[in-house]
């Protein structure tokens, strides 16, 4: 007797929303399988790794406190992609707008001389401004001259980097801080408050929650929102219907920048307390977000999860550094494998296959 | 045991369910070898969804598939092809960005390696394009091409593979009556070089004209197969709608209205950027509908276009209700209540992946009935989606299923709905019946022609030149961006319009 499986694959209608669950758990978890494979070359076993990483990350207090200070700026880079996704503007740019708003809030920190209790919200209102308008410019360069938006944000990255550089290397070296390049440390009045005994500055915590929701009903619930849905969907019905490109285009990349640039200015004024390195303010959460913002299928409200989930995989970085003796970039590794996967598992939303035992 | 052999195909019992709907319940189907069948059926009545089946798009919950009396399992349109059966698609599936013969080739293995050698696949399609009378220019990118000739490729890239059985779904409805006949003589010449062609219609003249045999489905399920020659048009109107069908229309004669249009010398380019409209002039009033009748690419498609603000005129000056309006925005046209019933609906009259709901309100959602400052009003884009459903007869499981699973028909209901139910002062109606069956056909008119009781000003384009005579009060004639006369529809003879089409200038006529 002749037995063999075999599969039909058929078009899906529309995925519900427990497929889309289903498919993203099983791209992550294909992701940890074959990140396991690198571990065992290490010669550290996957089970174990894995252990260390989970109790590390979220079996303990600080890690968990660690966990949450890491998706802070994921969830504020994140939710902003998510709306530029929408209109499928393709910003790559997060990190350059996140170190512009960084730079923005540190001027303000550091030289405007405002009164101790306007200087923070200044500093908030400065670090969107300066994530926006790096935002705005590839937006602007696209619609007027239909520039490549992936490759103008991303090209905007390296400006901010090296604009950086040049800023704590240059004009603001800090007199005080002797051989190192990075500028003095803030007026106190220009630091987070965080929740006691953690690195968790909550008010940066709050905002981006609160903008997750905001942004949600944006989305469901306004004009606004319906233009960048019919525009992600269909630009030449938006065009049909007088949507007009120009300003949905500003709009997107107004909050992208925007967000991403208030992520910025909490991790130097939560955390840092000063301007330093590009690859001390942000360890690529620019890049990574957008992987929070796809995992979340460009739903606003999810990226709340998503940012939470990639917390406890760089403060997994963390733990097998100092456990295991393994290189912290390991878990680019997983930022890579994720992305792969899930890009990869899109074809299961619009695909059915199912196996049949056939004799 | 029947014997299957002189079936080229052979449905049995095919059942195909969507959510909510049993689109295909249990259909047998038995089409010859070498004959024309034509599949008639009202919107929604499964055609489409039984030859994806066929076509391998959609695996059936039930029944089997019969290939020259063997089973088959037809797993992709890839299995379609490799049994050399070939689809050409009610809505086109051509890549706009490539050319045609690129899009002939697409998919396919040809040249050597990583190569294409285009000048010999050139030589292959113009070959294959000679023999069944499907002239296009292979080196033209398929955007810039009207949609009679966006099918010929269609056609051609069938041909191309090789194929012995063609599936046509619903080829007429974008052509005008003398590509019709084209059509008709090339599928023929097909039929006499052996292959076998399913032809989708809910037009019941061309299934006497054109098929040999018939299949007649109603809501998903066979109500009869009959040999052409013996059967007649209100057998098979009876069959496909249930009911005794009338065809008639009221129409009273016209007022003396207002003008509402003035379009003076109007001069445009096409996406080519060549001239496409060369001094159209003419004035349309309110209680009118003006036909607009040519052969398509003679530039009705873009003076709808530059009527709806879509695209610029390069000359001339274009008034609505005395205020002047040339070149305003999409939105500022809009807003100034016109409707605009768009010929490519997918492509523009609707967003594909947005729900019914959402699709109602595309160009209102800033009306103060839909939102206020920001925000848009729920319940009542609810109500009007639940309104529009029922006025329109829009069948769909609920108002939150996305637009493109709608039915070809459908879909244009929702367009219909979303663009006439506020009363515009204008209406720029391209195709409106395109790909309509009967009942909805006379349902579409009737509206129209209620507007025009109402004292709309309707612009008719259309390639249904029926269509026009049995709804204008005048028709004007395009050739060559040029109007060749306007005439009285009384007056008018098919004929005289026929050679107007084809470039004849009306004597004496004065504008
Ligand atoms: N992918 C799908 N998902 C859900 N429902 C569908 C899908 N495709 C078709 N339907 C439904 O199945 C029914 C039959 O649709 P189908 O497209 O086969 O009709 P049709 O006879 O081709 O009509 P038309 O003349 O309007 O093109 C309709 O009610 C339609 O809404
Ligand atoms: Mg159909």
């Amino acid at each position: 007797m002749k037995s063999r499986v075999g599969f039909k694959v058929e078009r899906r209608p529309i995925a519900s929303g427990r497929v889309v669950l289903f498919v993203s758990l099983l791209a992550i978890l294909a992701a940890f399988v074959v990140a396991g494979i690198f571990f065992q070359i290490y010669g550290v076993s996957a089970i174990r790794a894995y252990q260390l990483i989970l109790r590390g990350s979220l079996g303990s207090r600080f890690g968990l406190t660690e966990t949450v200070r890491r998706a802070i700026p994921l969830l504020l880079c994140g939710v902003g992609l998510t709306i530029a996704f929408r209109a499928l503007f393709w910003n790559i740019g997060a990190e350059g707008q996140l170190l512009m708003g960084a730079v923005a809030a540190a001027g303000i920190a550091l030289f405007s001389g405002l009164p101790g209790p306007l200087l923070l919200p200044a500093m908030f209102i400065g670090g969107f401004i300066g994530g926006a308008a790096w935002g705005l410019i590839p937006a602007i360069l696209k619609v007027m001259l239909g520039l490549n938006d992936v490759i103008t944000t991303l090209m905007m990255n390296y400006i901010a980097i090296y604009f950086v550089e040049w800023l704590i290397h240059g004009p603001w070296k800090g007199p005080s801080v002797r051989g190192f390049a990075y500028t003095d440390t803030f007026p106190r009045a220009a630091w987070l408050p965080t929740i006691y005994g953690t690195r968790i500055h909550w008010p940066t915590l709050v905002l981006g929650l609160v903008l997750a929701v905001v942004m949600y009903i944006m989305v469901t619930r306004t004009r606004s929102g319906f233009e960048i849905r019919v525009i992600g969907e269909n630009p030449d019905a938006a065009r049909f219907a007088g949507i007009s490109q120009l300003k949905t285009t500003l709009i997107v990349m107004l909050i992208s920048g925007g967000f991403a640039g208030l992520a910025g200015m909490g991790e130097i004024a939560g955390i840092h307390l000063r301007l330093l390195g590009p690859t001390h303010i942000s360890m690529g959460y620019g890049y990574t977000a957008i992987i929070v913002a796809w995992l979340a299928r460009r739903n606003p409200l999810a990226v709340i999860v998503t940012s939470l989930l990639f917390g406890v995989i760089m403060t997994g970085g963390d733990v097998i550094k100092v456990s295991l003796g393994l290189p912290f970039q390991l878990i680019n590794v997983f930022n890579g494998l994720i992305l792969f996967f899930l890009i990869g598992s899109e074809i299961l939303l619009r695909y059915r296959i199912s196996f049949l035992l056939r004799r | 045991m029947d014997n299957s052999e002189g079936y080229a195909i052979e449905l049995r019992r095919i059942v195909k369910r969507f959510p909510g709907v049993v689109a295909n319940d249990g259909i047998d189907l038995k089409v010859h070898r070498g004959e024309i069948h034509c599949l008639l059926g009202e919107n929604g009545a499964g055609k489409t969804t039984l030859m994806r089946v066929l076509y391998g798009l959609y695996r059936p919950d039930e029944g089997e598939i019969i290939l020259n009396g063997q089973p088959v399992q037809m797993t992709s349109p890839r299995a379609a092809l490799n049994h050399h059966i070939g689809m050409v698609h009610q809505h086109f599936r051509l890549v706009p960005t490539l050319s045609v013969e690129e899009n002939i080739v697409l998919g396919l293995d040809e040249g050597t390696g990583p190569f294409m050698n285009f000048r010999k696949t050139r030589e292959k399609i113009s070959a294959i394009a000679d023999d069944y009378g499907l002239s296009v220019d292979l080196q033209t990118k398929v955007w810039q091409l009207a949609v009679g000739q966006q099918q010929r490729v269609e056609i051609l890239k069938a041909l191309y593979r090789k194929v012995d059985i063609l599936i046509m779904d619903e080829p007429t409805s974008v052509l005008t009556p003398q590509e019709v006949d084209q059509l008709f003589t090339t599928l023929r010449t097909l039929v006499d070089d052996g292959l076998t062609i399913i032809f989708i219609t809910h037009k019941l003249e061309e299934v006497m004209q054109v098929s040999n045999r018939v299949t007649v489905l109603r809501k998903g399920k066979v109500v009869a197969t009959l040999l052409t020659a013996e059967t007649d048009k209100p057998t098979l109107a009876r069959l496909m709608v249930g009911r005794e069908v009338v065809f008639r229309l009221k129409k009273s004669p016209m007022e003396q209205r207002e003008k509402l249009l003035e379009v003076n010398d109007l001069h445009a380019l096409n996406d080519r950027g060549l001239p496409v409209l060369r001094g159209v002039s003419f004035d349309l009033f309110g209680g009118e509908i003006l036909g607009v009748a040519g052969v398509s690419g003679n530039g009705q498609s873009e003076l709808a276009e530059v009527l709806t603000g879509l695209r610029k005129s390069t000359k001339g000056r274009v008034f609505l209700a005395k205020k002047e309006v040339t070149n305003c925005s999409a939105r500022e046209i809009t807003d100034l209540n016109v409707a605009h019933i768009p010929a490519e609906r997918i492509r523009m009259g609707i967003v594909p992946a947005l729900s019914i709901r959402e699709n109602l309100i595309l160009k209102k959602y800033r009306r103060p009935s839909f939102s206020r400052r920001e925000f848009l009003n729920n319940k009542e884009v609810e109500e009007n989606a639940q309104r529009a459903m029922s006025d329109y007869q829009i069948a769909a499981p609920s108002y939150e299923t996305p637009a493109k699973l709608l039915s070809g028909g459908n879909i244009q209901r929702v367009i219909l709905a979303r663009e006439l139910s506020e009363n515009p002062s204008l209406i720029v109606a391209v195709h409106p019946t395109y790909g309509l069956d009967i009942g909805a056909t006379e349902q579409v008119r009737q509206v129209l022609l209620a507007q025009r009781e109402r004292g709309a000003a309707t612009l008719l384009i259309s390639e249904d030149l029926e269509e026009i005579m049995t709804l204008s009060d005048r028709i004007m004639v395009l050739f060559n961006g040029e109007v060749m006369g306007i005439l009285d529809a009384e007056s008018a003879d098919i004929e005289k319009i026929g050679l107007m089409m084809s470039g004849t200038r009306r004597k004496g006529e004065e504008l």
